[in-house]
């Protein structure tokens, strides 16, 4: 598979603080590239150097096979970009929004290329009013249509279910799926919702505090055969002393935020109910974590940084 | 190149704050009008009492070219300000607004950016003295009629014949455009450092005001800055207005008492707007976009 994207060896230091330490990652063709990491850890900045937004202080970015560099123009003319909050001209309406910004990346469509546009976004109806009487949501929309409007080849969506509501974002996780799936589109999306990146995304890296702790394939890092189980219940003494004296206690992980923590095959949860309510626990709950959450929350918390385990 | 600066004329005619300018100096200019036509005599009758035991004037005093010269004078010290709302907000204003760094990840180099909104605001600049122009001169001509130009100056007084009077209007408004041009060039200068505009608007006013008091104050030490201040050359649209005399002590036709003066000045506005917009370049291409 094509490498769309290669950086190396990536710095930015703002006088005594180092937002990216030395990152190196890449990006293949077709991926839709998961870019996770704690609020602070440096993704918006690594975006905005992939954007020249930023100066880097050291490291190469090469995008399309073309240093950045030196093809600022081609590089970009070929990417979509909503960077954090989707800023558009709230005095304009999302038409002439979209028409500007069509203009700007080196297009000129027609009318009706500009309404199929904004149905695509599902702001077709509202084409005429302008965006200052729009939701979060629907500014969020429009920016991806302003991103996807030159037919990028890559797609850059920095935190793009920020301040969305659950519809909104099941709405933006759709449409990334679409443009990954169905135009078979390139896209690199930052977040620090895991639960967010775990959905969309084939391949993930994960940063903190500007380094990266680790880069591989989203299935490979997500076993769905260890699922972490946290359990509340009425008395946590004496459930943590009955599942001591039983199969379970191979099971038994450090407790976290005063609850009980399983590690266990999802096929056993049915299980291990069973056997709490024999053991006359009292639930209050049983709550799974997929095994990425916990493993992200680990090697940030723990700030342990882990070169590739996979490529 | 054209493509960005069609964009940048339409952000800015397409924004209700660019209309609050036009709007302020018809209201001004209109009440101005208004006021002169009810009791315009008081008014010229106020001007002339100083010199009315030494000489005698006759005809219309009270014409559309004196109003009009009455006018830039009141309004050229505005004016500024109204160019300030929106040159002091090209950069500062898609900062905060976030359009900042969406605009910049497009095909466009920073310089080509900024030269377009450079060029966008000198357009509604200009724009805006042409709506001047067009009230204060047309308008003020239509309601009052012609006439010779009787100006009284600090210690003396001119007489300008009528036909020669509005190759000069054109004259200072072209250099008031240039002036215009210099504030804006400033205002746009100072936006790079903002992300948001209230503080470049009002950095360029008291950098106008501070350097006006300067350019004005007559304390020896200062004289030495004084001929490079662009504020010292904002108001020779007036030289404009001066005329040579014959050795018998006639008005010349067609004359400029102190041309260079004018020559002077255009230099020193053109170096400051070439200073201001390559300064501008030059921040700007360096500058990391965090907003």
């Amino acid at each position: 598979m094509q490498q769309i994207v290669q950086v190396t060896d990536l710095t930015k230091q703002f006088k005594n603080l180092t937002a990216v330490d030395g990152l190196s990652f890449s990006v293949n063709e077709g991926d839709v590239y998961g870019f996770l990491g704690q609020n602070g850890a440096g993704k918006s900045t690594s975006i905005r150097m992939m954007l020249t937004l930023i100066e880097p202080s050291n490291g190469e970015i090469e995008i399309f096979g073309m240093k950045l560099a030196k093809h600022r123009r081609e590089i970009l003319s070929q990417i979509g970009a909503v960077i954090e909050k989707p800023d558009i001209y709230k005095y304009l309406s999302a038409y002439d929004n979209l028409k500007l910004f069509a203009k700007l990346s080196g297009i000129n469509p027609s009318s009706q290329q500009l309404m199929d546009q904004l149905e695509m976004v599902g702001l077709a109806h509202r084409a005429n009013d302008k965006v200052k009487t729009f939701s979060q949501g629907m500014k969020q929309r429009l920016g991806i249509g302003i991103a996807l409007v030159h037919n990028p080849r890559l797609i850059i969506l920095d935190e793009p279910t920020n301040g969305l509501d659950p519809q909104g974002i099941a709405d933006i996780r759709n449409l990334i799926l679409h443009l990954s799936r169905e135009s078979k589109k390139t896209v690199i999306v930052s977040s620090h919702l895991l639960s967010e990146i775990e959905q969309i995304a084939t391949r993930v890296l994960i940063i903190d505090k500007g380094k990266k702790l680790v880069e591989g394939n989203a299935n490979e890092l997500f076993d769905p055969s260890q699922t972490i189980v946290e359990l509340q219940t009425m008395d946590n003494v004496f459930a943590l002393q009955q599942l001591k004296q039983s199969k379970w206690l191979n099971n038994l992980q450090a407790p976290r935020n005063n609850a009980i923590v399983l590690k266990l095959d999802r096929k056993e949860i049915p299980i291990l109910h069973t056997d709490l309510a024999q053991m006359q626990v009292q639930l209050l709950s049983l709550q799974p974590r997929h095994s990425l959450e916990d493993y992200f929350l680990q090697i940030t918390s723990n700030n342990q940084h882990v070169d590739h385990y996979t490529n | 190149m054209w493509t960005i600066i069609q964009i940048e004329l339409f952000k800015i005619f397409r924004r209700p704050r660019t209309y609050i300018a036009f709007g302020a100096i018809a209201a001004l200019i209109g009440i101005i009008q208004f006021g002169l036509k009810l009791d315009g005599k008081s008014y010229t009758d106020f001007l002339m009492k100083d010199i009315g035991g030494s000489m005698e004037i006759e005809g219309n005093v009270l014409n559309g070219y004196l109003i009009c010269y009455i006018m830039l004078q009141l309004l050229l010290v505005h004016v500024p300000l109204l160019v300030a709302l929106i040159a002091a907000d090209m950069i500062s204003g898609e900062a905060n607004m976030g359009t900042l760094r969406l605009l910049l990840s497009k095909p466009y180099s920073r310089t080509e950016l900024l030269l377009a909104k450079f060029f966008a605001a000198t357009v509604y600049t200009l724009m805006l003295l042409v709506w001047l122009a067009f009230l204060a001169l047309v308008v003020s001509i239509w309601i009052f009629g012609v006439g010779d130009l009787f100006l009284m100056k600090s210690s003396y007084v001119v007489l300008l014949n009528e036909a020669d009077v509005f190759w000069r209007y054109t004259g200072a408004f072209c250099f008031a455009a240039l002036a215009m041009v210099t504030v804006a060039a400033l205002g746009f200068f100072l936006s790079i450092f903002s992300e948001n505009s209230i503080g470049p608007i009002v950095a360029t006013m008291s950098i106008i005001v501070f350097f006006t008091i300067l350019s004005t104050l007559n304390i020896p030490v200062f004289n030495i800055i004084k001929p490079y201040l662009f504020t010292t050359h904002l108001n020779s649209w007036k030289e404009f207005f001066d005329i040579k005399v014959s050795d018998t002590n006639d008005a010349i036709i067609g004359s400029i008492q102190n041309p260079q003066r004018i020559i002077n000045s255009v230099f020193v506005l053109i170096l400051h707007i070439v200073g201001f917009v390559g300064a501008s370049i030059w921040v700007f291409n360096k500058k990391d976009v965090l907003s």
